[in-house]
């Protein structure tokens, strides 16, 4: 069995390796650049101005073909979800259902691509290559996931072939449209591939307009129609066995050859081969190679009406020749013949390798090789080997699908089902969606989360925060920071809070500091901006001696920066000030001391002479302020309630 | 089928280097013509020049961005033996209309007597580190310990390798199951010191980096060389740009005694070795999930090496230029395999499955 191994084809790009010889590059998400370059030389070299992106064709990978990725992502995700404990027989039928609906989405999306064909002819090139898609996975269906035994197997294959060669109803159509069907040109043909593809009641149809006119040759054509409507046909519902079919069938095939011996059709050519098609005489079947079109018509057609009862294991020895006699000895088969042949020699793990290669789509191996695992036909070879055959072909799709602006979300879950290797492709991946907008962050956040992937959400978090604080954003920067629980960037955003308001006088980002909660304890930046705004509030409310103890204690419990106490003790100076005594006398000498061990600190020798009078003015005012204080709060301690 | 778009670079000399930044929208180019260009891309898909300026006093080898965990920060190293450090300022608000933004210079590092043949960050678990090497053979490593002041630069170690360095990486893994460890490639034609390419380790304890591997099977000048990401794999994947393509499998074997204090041994396997461009290597580089290897050699081609779950490599694609001057138009063409007529690239007849020698579904990833 030869391997089907294309060697990768050159493509050119234009537009380089005029000047220079040699080819740089990079990696992008999901495309290449090229450039023209050259590795020897350092430079005052002509040069092409220009770089080139590489990527396939946007055009192709159209809405349509994104609707055959979507909704196959739902099938597969259903697929994962059979549970393992149903009986082998019910989940056969579900296993076959699930492949039908594959095939009908590639249908549909095939249907749609026909559709919208314009003129260009590369438009024709998906819709082949998705025909070409869904002949093998149906073959695989009747073959692997159905396993048809004998019987059985041949109807459907006729179906397969059947489903796969359309024109032969168009053409009955338009004969048995036409004023006189039996004089159309195509007349013979359409009866001929009707019996080729075993529609014999069709053909019966389509034979009774050529009867009607002939009256003297009728009898030659009752005879044709009885020969028809006797072929036996295996039903593998019903009662009768598969012996007892066999015996009924022999029966029929020697009349048949009777009727050839006796030249019984002699004065009709067409009718003598169609008798020698009933026969299954090869040399006849070959003749008609225009109307049997594939190799595999011809192998089906040859079995029906030699071995209808066929049994799998035997399907090989006439898949080979069939191939063979049809191709003649100069014509080489295509990769797709070599993937459908492996098929009928059931050698799944060389079709999946054939397909790999040849077709290069990772769509159609990844799920096609996902539904044979489930099936627990890929198992047999090696125990290794096969699931991570599965593994590793659905890592290819989902990765593909994930430089993908859109259908990215949809290569997470294919991650989540490859157990090995799936987790850590995701970390890698999920990284580098651009985050472009605060909602496509959050998006990405909330798989991450969702999945302990806790590294990224850190990164992730830190990107946003650190891009906000590039823009002055700083609550949204501190609501990433929080996220991130990075606590030396909290720190750092906090400070820059407190620098605003030292400059502005107020805080920006209200809501936000409000109701920081438990996060506030991230960073002791971030508490003292908390808890400091929140004094803020308290004395917005005018509950005074709450505001008093707290901003006493972010003095005390040394939560508040040293640089910012002396903004603090001016804070307290309103509070000193009111009518009714706030600060009491042990909080009044706490103060006092934080005023002195302030004082006491080296001074800092930037200041200019200005500054240096505000502050030593400042340090005047608080100390005339907490003494009033004192005295006052002295008297009213000292004064006994009467 | 793949369509090249062609964006006018506009460089006067050669480029040397083009680098994208960590989520694939921004881009930055070097040259000979001494500058670095920045690129953004819009929300139409298109490249936008949003910076261009003079950063050395000769060729720009390699410019490279930092993790944006860093903010927009970019380096760049140059002929002129230095390396430099900028920045991304936000702009006002009529630059941003005009598309344009700022960049400017945090330090310069001129340690190096000899021209910087390359520089890298490492890998972001390390804090904000620059490598540089040179041809003068040292390869040097700073550091910014406060983030957010990217003009204090300390140079934290320097390697003397002996030999004439050409290409530094790190390995990007951050698993904790081993220390930092940074292959150097030399294209020095020294004969003396045959194994070119060396593998340098973190150690705890001496805080010091130390030599943990020779590879000694390579003694031709090596031009690039890097590591593959490490996907949960406990051995190291290192591909070199040498005479061929190599791809080196570093198996770290188990410490007899639990404190022994010197750098980690490794086991040392060919993975793959392709000598289809015929001639010198110049580039390598993986793919973001390590499945694809890209080369560049001197026969002016790019192939691209993928291996399949058997293990087995095989080259899945080339590209090359067609020798054509540049037409100028900037548009997107589609590219013909050679060979193949164009015309026989259609399919004749809905009802046939055609040939399959042209996929629809392949990426680039």
């Amino acid at each position: 069995m030869e391997e089907v191994d294309v060697e990768p084809s050159t493509t050119l790009i234009p537009g380089a390796g005029f000047y220079q010889k040699h080819l740089g590059f990079e990696w992008g998400p999901g495309d290449l650049i090229v450039y023209e370059t050259n590795y020897k030389l350092q430079g005052n070299e002509s040069c092409s101005p220009s770089v080139h992106i590489v990527r396939r064709d946007e055009d192709i990978c159209s809405p349509i073909l994104r609707k055959l990725f979507s909704e196959s992502h739902l099938i597969f995700v259903g697929l994962q979800k059979i549970k393992e404990d149903v009986p082998s027989k019910n989940k056969k039928s579900q296993f076959v259902s699930i492949s039908k609906n594959y095939r009908s989405v590639i249908r549909a999306c095939m249907e749609e691509l026909q559709q919208n064909a314009g003129k260009r002819s590369h438009d024709t090139h998906p819709v082949s290559i998705l025909l070409a898609i869904e002949l093998i996975w149906n073959l695989c269906e009747v073959l692997f996931i159905d396993a048809a035994p004998a019987g059985s197997l041949l109807l459907q294959l006729l179906d397969w072939v059947r489903l796969h060669k359309s024109d032969v109803d168009a053409k009955a159509r338009e004969v048995l449209q036409s004023d006189s069907p039996a004089q159309h040109q195509s007349y013979w043909d359409v009866v001929i591939s009707l019996v080729l593809q075993g529609r014999t009641d069709e053909a019966r149809q389509v034979l009774s307009k050529q009867a009607s006119l002939r009256a003297e040759s009728s009898s030659v054509f009752k005879r044709m129609d009885g020969l028809l409507q006797t072929m036996p046909i295996f039903n593998p519902t019903g009662t009768q066995t598969l012996t007892e079919f066999e015996v009924k069938w022999r029966h029929w095939h020697e009349e048949c050859d009777r009727c050839l011996q006796d030249n019984t059709f002699a004065s009709n050519r067409h009718l003598e081969t169609i008798c020698k098609i009933l026969v299954g005489d090869e040399d006849t079947l070959l003749e008609q190679k225009e109307l049997l079109s594939t190799w595999y018509h011809f192998l089906v057609t040859r079995l029906l009406f030699t071995h209808p009862t066929i049994k799998p294991p035997d399907l090989h020895y006439y898949a080979q020749s069939s191939m063979n006699m049809f191709l003649g000895p100069r014509a080489s088969p295509e990769p797709l013949d070599i993937i459908l042949l492996s098929a009928f020699e059931f050698d799944l793990h060389q079709v999946i390798k054939d397909c790999s290669i040849a077709l290069n789509n990772w769509w159609f191996v990844a799920h096609l090789t996902d539904l044979l695992d489930h099936c627990k036909l890929l198992q047999s070879h090696n125990l290794h080997f096969g699931s991570n055959l599965r593994e590793f072909l659905v890592l290819e799709y989902a990765s593909g699908l994930f430089t993908h602006h859109s259908l990215w979300q949809l290569a997470v879950d294919y991650f989540d089902h490859c157990p090995e290797f799936g987790r850590v492709y995701l970390e890698l991946q999920i990284e580098r969606v651009p985050l472009d907008t605060e909602r496509k962050a959050i998006k990405v956040l909330r798989i991450c989360e969702d999945r302990q992937m806790s590294e990224q959400v850190r990164s992730i978090c830190k990107i946003m925060a650190k891009r906000a604080l590039r823009n002055n954003r700083l609550g949204s920067a501190l609501s990433w920071t929080i996220r991130a629980k990075d606590a030396a960037f909290a720190t750092l955003i906090s400070e820059r809070f407190l620098q605003d308001y030292s400059n502005k006088g107020s805080f920006t980002d209200l809501d936000l500091l409000d109701n920081l909660g438990p996060a506030m304890l991230l960073s002791d930046s971030l508490t003292f901006l908390g808890k400091y705004r929140e004094f803020h509030r308290l004395y917005g409310e005018k509950r005074f001696s709450e505001a008093a103890r707290l901003l006493l204690s972010l003095m005390t419990a040394k939560i508040a920066p040293r640089s910012l106490w002396m903004t603090l003790l001016t804070d307290a100076l309103p509070l000193l000030e009111q009518k009714e005594v706030i600060f009491s006398v042990d909080q009044t000498y706490e103060l006092m001391s934080c005023l002195e061990e302030l004082n006491s600190g080296t001074k800092h020798s930037n200041l200019t002479d200005q500054d240096e009078d505000i502050e030593s003015t400042k340090t005047e005012l608080l100390r005339l302020a907490l003494a009033r204080n004192l005295t006052m709060a002295i008297v009213k301690e000292g004064t006994i309630e009467t | 089928m793949f369509v090249a778009k062609s964006i006018a670079a506009d460089h006067k000399d050669l480029i040397h280097d083009v680098s994208y930044d960590f989520h694939g929208r921004r881009m930055a180019t070097c040259s000979s013509d001494q500058s670095v260009k920045v690129w953004d891309k819009g929300d139409d898909g298109e490249w936008h020049c949003t910076a261009s300026w003079k950063t050395h006093s000769g060729s720009v080898w390699r410019v490279t961005w930092a993790h944006p965990e860093f903010g927009q920060v970019l380096a760049s190293c140059s002929f002129d033996r230095t390396a430099a450090v900028w920045e991304e300022i936000v702009g006002e608000s009529n630059d941003k209309q005009r598309g344009q933004s700022h960049w400017i210079k945090r330090t310069t590092l001129v340690d190096s007597r000899t021209s910087v043949t390359d520089v890298k960050f490492a890998p972001k678990h390390m804090g904000l580190m620059l490598t540089t090497c040179s041809a003068d053979g040292v390869v040097r490593i700073y550091e910014a310990p406060d983030v957010m002041n990217l003009s204090q630069w300390s140079l934290q170690h320097e390697i003397s390798c002996k030999l004439s360095c050409s290409c530094i990486s790190w390995n990007p893994s951050s698993s904790r199951a081993h220390p930092p460890m940074i292959a150097v490639g030399s294209d020095d034609s020294n004969i003396t010191y045959s194994g070119k390419v060396q593998i340098y380790e973190y150690n705890e304890n001496t805080r010091k980096y130390a030599k943990a591997e020779t590879l000694m099977t390579v003694t031709d000048p090596v031009h690039d060389i890097t590591f593959a990401p490490n996907l949960g794999r406990s051995f190291h994947v290192l591909a070199i740009a040498t005479k061929d393509v190599r791809i080196f499998k570093l198996i770290p074997m188990r410490r007899e005694s639990a404190n022994s204090s010197g750098p980690t041994k490794f086991e040392v396997q060919v993975m793959a070795q392709f000598d289809s461009h015929n001639s010198q290597v110049w580039r390598v580089s993986w793919n973001i999930t390590s499945t694809l290897l890209a080369s560049s050699g001197d026969d002016g081609c790019v192939r691209l090496w993928k291996a399949n779950y058997m293990d087995n490599w095989k080259c899945t694609g080339i590209l090359r230029g067609d020798g054509s001057p540049v037409n100028g138009s900037g548009h997107a063409a589609a590219l013909s395999a050679v060979g193949v007529p164009v015309a026989a690239q259609m399919v004749v007849g809905a009802a046939s499955a055609g040939r399959l020698k042209h996929s629809m579904l392949q990426y680039f990833y």
